[in-house]
């Protein structure tokens, strides 16, 4: 009762949002075009069709390229393939002459299903106001039937990291597949990993503009000091917990609720994504990440290049912020960022592109690219958007490349998987052929119309 | 005493002179190049496989096979690598130290021209992407905002010489959301500013152009009177107002309109005052649903200045789909892309580069950056292609510049190189073994 008043009263106090509420409802009632790309590629095809798709140049990304072969798919996985595969007679055969098979990309931070219309608060989902929520779940807002849902896998994404974002303790993250008629439906990693944001780094920029802008800032250490209170709180709880289900005579401690949410993660259990940035921020993270005993991954990492030594050497593996931003220390070079990940992967850090974004998920492939051009192998900048975030996240055996036994995440490509101007021709998600249509494809499709009636 | 004063005054104005000298040189003088064995993408004619391009006074004076360069021209060896007219970026707002004067709604008085900061770092990120040539236009506060300018990416030079007189002059019109002002929170106590609506929008920029018409006839008939034979004794001119000049003269055509607008509705409505009032329109900015309206905007003759794919950040950008700068140039539309950021800005070949996926050729994409914007900004004679007598803005690039594995190596503003990634590695490389060397 006293829920329903006060998000009464909030809702009575921001008409604005009402009102936008009100058009984004009448808008999915009124337009057709928002809700028919939406509905997953579940579809009337059955699970147990076998499809076999020949003659396609076929990149596994963990073995050598197949110049031509057939891959056999088979209760949703891959059965077989190679330059020569027995083809059952039952099978529906796509013929992909001309066409590259890649396993299907993997966004490592995305806020796909949490965030619809940036500007439009009411369509916003990713970020939980207060400092402290490791008790909220992407995975219980995700608006599976997202109109950038199916702009992304048009791209080649198959599955996506979802990401709260905010405070110091921004919630658990998910990990999906771009595919299923309710949220629930996409899971592939329900509770993926805690996420923890650091202070970022101050932007002093030079020019005029860069003057009298500097705000004082919470550090790092003190930040660090303060997870490492909210951590030992949660053991403590932990322990009083433990010790009164021992004895009946002691007391339950009272309910913590970010205490209980973190168990997993002191436990070890539960890794944690931390959002990290300046070269001694990550050492001090380093330092803190084994103190701790938890498992970590590194998020942002642009400073990661100053000690790719010491990343390499506590084996934390690490997740590129969108490349789509300026270095945030101009001393560091114009190309920073896109030297970043070069320089990381070749010290022998894990690492995998992310596009830290929803209505610009589909640029996925075009991140990993864009490290390509300044010197990142293409076969690594591929594998960065495939097998590295499957292993990072513990689901290679799923997915990640194409291996008989995995399931049957396949992209038809007419070209290179990174170029700009590839057209993705079929996406496969654990065997099903999915739509590849979506907001861009309906819009155009309905105003091609009105130009050739006229 | 005075002797001193006044010996002390030859001095300064004796340097002035030389400084004004040094500086002269400058203006007159662009520089000297040859640049070998390059993959020449001319824009305009086709494409040359292995070519020369010859620069005198920064301007290309020879393009072909095998040229000779002058005594102590420098020559640049581009061993088979993509040499592009410089990128023009259609919209921005970079080297300005302000953008919007957006306290009231009308304020075409304020011009861009003289808040030009030539310091600022984003010039130089956009030249570490190719870009030769930004329109850096006033903001979308208000609906009528100030004169914008076009610049040259002259790193290290003074303002004055950024500009480029030759562009047209253009006025900034914004519609819909921006001017609305409709994401921002009211403060309490602080009244809505009018427009809050399209309608308003609209009504606003008619009675301010129906104002300046007023003024205009205002001012005939003061000079009718004073041509008279027998003027009134009492006449006097009309009070000057900068801001009705502003729009007389986009009535008198010397300002062409650039209309940040993002629905159709809006693009088609600022079509009919255009018609109403005789005003001509450069481009829309924006303009995310002219896929909608290719027939209107085509018999208008109206182009558009777009984004490629960056989409829903906003309810009016909610049906911005990526096909809209392909298609619309398939309808025959003049289409630039542009980066409104200074991000953005530094890989705008990127953003032309993903028109091939909905629907270009590498060769149509390409014109989206460099002649397509050069014809939107009215300077296609001078820049926007690689031919005999044009300015030689050029960027090389390490692959073809409509993919996405390559890199900009080189640029270059009038045959002056202003980025050069090799020599920065360099630079960097001795910079980090002079370490703490503070001398």
């Amino acid at each position: 009762m006293k829920l329903t008043i006060r998000t009464a009263q909030a809702l009575l106090k921001n008409k604005n949002q009402l009102f936008f509420a009100a058009i984004l409802l009448s808008l999915t009632l009124l337009s057709p075009c928002f809700s028919l790309a939406q509905q997953p590629a579940a579809q009337a095809q059955k699970d147990s069709e076998i499809i076999a798709i020949i003659g396609a140049k076929i990149v596994p990304v963990t073995g050598p390229v197949i110049e031509s072969g057939s891959i056999l798919i088979k209760n949703g996985r891959i059965a077989d393939l190679g330059a020569k595969v027995s083809i059952p007679a039952n099978a529906r055969v796509i013929e992909a002459k001309g066409l590259t098979a890649y396993p299907g990309m993997i966004d490592s931070y995305s806020w796909l299903g949490l965030e619809e219309i940036s500007g439009v608060r009411a369509t916003v989902d990713n970020r939980e106001t207060g400092r402290i929520n490791p008790q909220v779940k992407a995975i219980e807002a995700l608006r599976y039937d997202s109109m950038h849902i199916p702009i992304a896998r048009a791209n080649g994404i198959v599955a996506a990291v979802v990401a709260p974002s905010g405070g110091l303790i921004s919630g658990q993250s998910t990990l999906v597949k771009l595919d299923g008629w309710t949220n629930r439906e996409m899971v592939v990693k329900e509770s993926l990993a805690m996420m923890i944001e650091l202070p970022a780094i101050r932007r002093s920029r030079g020019g005029f503009s860069g003057f009298g802008r500097q705000q004082p800032q919470v550090t790092t250490e003190k930040t660090l000091d303060e997870l490492r209170q909210v951590f030992k709180k949660a053991r403590m709880y932990e322990k009083r917990r433990e010790a009164a289900r021992q004895n009946i005579l002691l007391p339950l401690p009272d309910f913590d609720e970010a205490s209980q949410s973190l168990l997993p993660v002191v436990k070890g259990e539960l890794p944690v994504i931390f959002s990290v940035h300046a070269d001694k921020d990550i050492l001090q993270t380093i330092k803190f990440v084994q103190e701790e005993k938890i498992k970590a991954i590194f998020y942002g990492v642009e400073q990661g290049f100053k000690v790719a030594k010491e990343i390499k050497e506590a084996g934390i593996p690490c997740l590129m912020v969108s490349l789509y931003s300026l270095p945030p220390v101009w001393e560091d070079g114009y190309d920073a960022l896109f030297l970043n990940p070069v320089i990381l992967n070749q010290a022998g850090v894990k690492i995998a592109f992310s596009s830290s974004s929803a209505s610009a998920a589909k640029d996925l492939p075009y991140q990993a690219a864009k490290a390509a051009a300044f010197g990142l192998k293409p076969e690594e900048a591929l594998k960065a958007v495939t097998i590295y975030p499957a292993e990072i996240f513990g689901v290679d055996k799923l997915m990640g490349s194409l291996e008989p036994g995995k399931l049957a995440n396949i992209v038809l490509a007419d070209g290179d998987l990174l170029e700009l101007g590839t057209k993705i021709q079929k996406v496969f998600i654990e065997g099903r052929e999915v739509s590849l249509e979506n907001r861009y494809t309906e819009l155009l499709e309905k105003f091609e119309q009105r130009d050739k009636k006229e | 005493m005075t002797r001193k004063l006044k010996k002390t005054g030859l001095i300064i104005s004796l340097s002035f002179l030389i400084l004004f000298l040094l500086s002269a040189t400058w203006l007159l003088a662009g520089g000297d190049l040859l640049i070998k064995n390059a993959t020449i993408l001319t824009v305009t004619g086709d494409v040359i496989p292995r070519g020369d391009v010859l620069v005198v006074n920064g301007l290309i004076k020879q393009i072909g096979q095998n040229l000779a360069a002058p005594a102590g021209v420098r020559i640049i060896e581009a061993n088979g690598r993509y040499l592009m007219p410089g990128i023009i970026d259609t919209h921005t707002h970079i080297a300005l130290s302000g953008t919007n004067e957006g306290t009231d709604a009308v304020t075409p008085e304020v011009t861009m021209a003289e808040v030009v900061n030539a310091d600022d770092t984003s010039i130089f990120t956009a030249l570490s992407g190719g870009v030769t040539m930004v329109h850096t236009m006033h903001g979308s506060a208000n609906v009528i905002g100030g004169t914008n300018v076009v610049l040259k990416l002259k790193w290290g030079k003074p303002s004055e010489q950024l500009i480029v007189k030759e562009a047209y002059p253009t006025l900034k019109f914004a519609l819909g959301e921006n001017v609305k002002q409709s994401s921002g929170t009211l403060l309490p106590g602080r009244p809505q500013r009018y427009p809050a609506t399209r309608m308003g929008a609209n009504a606003l920029i008619r009675s301010e152009l129906l104002q300046a018409r007023d003024y205009m006839a205002a001012w005939d008939r003061y000079e009718q009177l004073k041509k008279s034979k027998n003027p009134p004794a009492n006449l006097l001119p009309p009070r000057k107002d900068l801001r009705l000049e502003t729009l007389a003269d986009l009535l008198r055509g010397k300002l062409v309109a650039r209309c940040h607008a993002y629905v159709a509705t809006e693009m088609l409505e600022f079509l009919n005052l255009s018609r109403e009032f005789g005003f001509k329109i450069g481009a829309f900015e924006h303009a995310w649903e002219a896929y909608k309206i290719t027939n209107e905007l085509k018999a208008a003759g109206v182009g558009i200045s777009v984004f490629i794919d960056s989409w829903a950040y906003k309810m009016e950008a909610a049906e911005g789909i990526a096909y809209n700068a392909a298609y619309c140039t398939k309808k025959g539309l003049l289409v630039s892309i542009n980066s409104d950021s200074g991000e953005r800005i530094r890989r705008l070949f990127n953003e032309a580069g993903k028109a091939v996926k909905y629907g270009l050729t590498r060769d149509e994409a390409l014109k989206l950056i460099t002649i397509n914007a050069a014809k939107q900004l009215g300077v296609d004679h001078l820049v926007g292609s690689i031919e005999v007598g044009k300015q030689a803005d050029l960027a090389l690039f390490s692959q073809h510049p409509m993919s996405a594995y390559t890199r900009c190596e080189m640029t270059i503003i009038e045959g002056e190189v202003y980025f050069d990634r090799e020599a920065l590695l360099k630079e960097r490389a001795a910079a980090s073994t002079k370490k703490g060397d503070l001398s």
